[in-house]
């Protein structure tokens, strides 16, 4: 038997662009407390998904557990089968830091190394050995920047402090820095939630130009948000995944009245 | 539709609700009437039915404000959204009604009284009849957020279609009999086409109400049976 052969049949059908990462019957147990329930997605290549849901419902759980950073949990256990180009995330001998370097992360607050805004995107490709020279690096660097619709902005001050910069050019630092590995997948855990509504344009603008290029799954709380940018939608109830689809229909005519209450605002 | 975590959600949604409601009853009360006034040939009331058109109108402006400003405010989504874009939507049809029947009244105004009695009057006021009934029966599908009454007044526009279609006929006979009644009988033809559209707007209600309560467009066969446009080589508008 061949390895796809023992994976679940996808939830639904799948429309679109072939699946970039695909997760089934995905568990996830925080010491006693069962975190994420079987839950079964694909995530289609080169868009946005987007997962919400309430707090505690796991979302966030299962978008760490596609670059293995629950692993740093000690009391966190994953089981199940997630799977990025049809490999196993999971399987031994699977170097966690090397697969971070190709599933990028965004967080909820900007978190800038406390190194020069050069250092914050230079650090990462230098740690991976993708710029042998300081102009390839400065190349890397400056091509970050741009994909970032930072440079512009910071050009003529690489070598200042990165903490220096406001909240919202913060967090496109962080997507620089995030870029300069060359990832394929983009995972953001509410990257807007600690920003102004300019700022949250100028990245939800971003998110928009990066889509061509990677595959981007976002969580976030503002389902306005999930409705702009995103081409699919999951949405997350104590820790199943209710319903995923087009976004379009997620937010005009959901299928399950559990999203439907949700994003209604009708949650008692 | 309750039960938001927002109470003022409710509430403004509510409100909505309540000025089509109140729209409706003034365009039943406008078809009552400007039946009546044909009939009767009473001018005193074709002129309260043109009066009563402007209520509409200031109450479809007032529902459109509140719908843009509740979207602004709320940013509904699913069927919150859908009831208040369908909302929007009823209120114009139901002013579009409004015109209609304004249209009759200012006929009935322009009519002389003399002609007033032929027997087609019967017709055109069996058809005002099943309109009311389709009229009423929408109005209750919003408000009882029923989409199985949509349905039904949907399957049933036909048969004013039918009726219309042979009062058309039976004018375009008066008339080839006897060429002073063609002045009457126009104005007849044009009132008894009002009476049908109202027919149409009250479909277009049921097919905004089964989606904004199911999220699915009417769908299925229907009877059509509006042939007029045949008659004559006429075609159809």
């Amino acid at each position: 038997m061949n390895e796809t052969a023992t994976i679940a049949t996808p939830p639904q059908t799948a429309e679109g662009p072939r699946p970039k990462i695909t997760a089934r019957n995905v568990n996830v147990h925080y010491g006693e407390k069962h975190a994420l329930k079987d839950v079964s997605v694909d995530v289609p290549e080169k868009g946005v998904m987007a997962f919400i849901g309430p707090s505690g419902c796991g979302k966030s759980t299962f978008l760490r557990c596609i670059n293995r950073m629950n692993d740093t949990i000690s009391i966190c256990r994953v089981s199940g089968d997630l799977r990025i180009d049809g490999r196993d995330i999971y399987e031994a001998g699977l170097d966690p830091v090397l697969l971070r370097a190709r599933v990028g992360m965004v967080f909820q607050k900007p978190n800038p190394f406390p190194k020069s805004i050069y250092e914050n995107v230079a650090y990462g490709p230098r740690l991976h050995g993708l710029g042998n020279t300081k102009a390839e690096l400065d190349e890397i660097v400056e091509g970050a920047l741009r994909k970032a619709s930072l440079f512009e902005e910071v050009k003529d001050r690489l070598k200042d402090s990165g903490t220096s910069l406001s909240g919202g050019q913060q967090q496109r630092l962080c997507i620089a820095r995030a870029i300069a590995v060359r990832p394929e997948v983009i995972l953001m855990d509410e990257p807007c939630s600690a920003l102004d509504p300019i700022a949250t344009a100028k990245i939800e603008e971003l998110i928009d130009e990066l889509r061509s290029n990677f595959t981007i799954v976002i969580v976030t709380h503002s389902m306005q948000q999930a409705a702009r940018v995103s081409q699919r939608t999951a949405f997350f109830h104590l820790g199943k995944l209710i319903e995923d689809g087009v976004t379009d229909q997620i937010f005009m005519n959901p299928r399950h009245e559990l999203t439907r209450n949700y994003i209604t605002g009708r949650f008692g | 539709m309750n039960n938001h975590t927002v109470k003022a959600f409710d509430e403004e949604l509510g409100v909505l609700s309540s000025k089509i409601n109140e729209m409706g009853g003034i365009a039943e009360a406008m078809l009552v009437e400007s039946i009546e006034a044909l009939v009767k040939g009473d001018k005193a009331r074709a002129e309260e039915v043109i009066r009563q058109d402007k209520a509409l109108d200031a109450l479809q402006q007032e529902i459109e404000d509140l719908a843009v400003v509740f979207i602004a405010k709320r940013q509904p989504m699913a069927n919150d959204l859908r009831h208040v874009m369908g909302t929007v939507r009823i209120a114009g049809d139901i002013e579009r009604i409004g015109d209609l029947f304004k249209n009759i009244g200012k006929r009935v105004r322009a009519m002389d009284a003399a002609m007033v009695g032929t027997r087609t009057l019967s017709g055109i006021q069996n058809m005002a009849r099943m309109v009311q009934g389709q009229l009423k029966l929408v109005l209750d599908s919003f408000s009882q957020n029923r989409p199985d009454l949509a349905r039904e007044v949907w399957l049933h526009d036909g048969e004013i279609d039918a009726l219309h279609n042979s009062l058309f006929r039976e004018l375009l006979t008066y008339m080839m009999e006897d060429p002073r009644a063609i002045t009457y009988c126009a104005h007849l033809l044009f009132i008894a086409k009002n009476v049908e559209r109202v027919g149409d707007h009250a479909t277009n209600i049921a097919e905004t109400v089964h989606l904004i309560e199911t999220g699915e467009p009417l769908a299925g066969p229907r009877p059509k049976a509006d042939d007029t446009h045949y008659t004559k080589g006429l075609k159809a508008e």
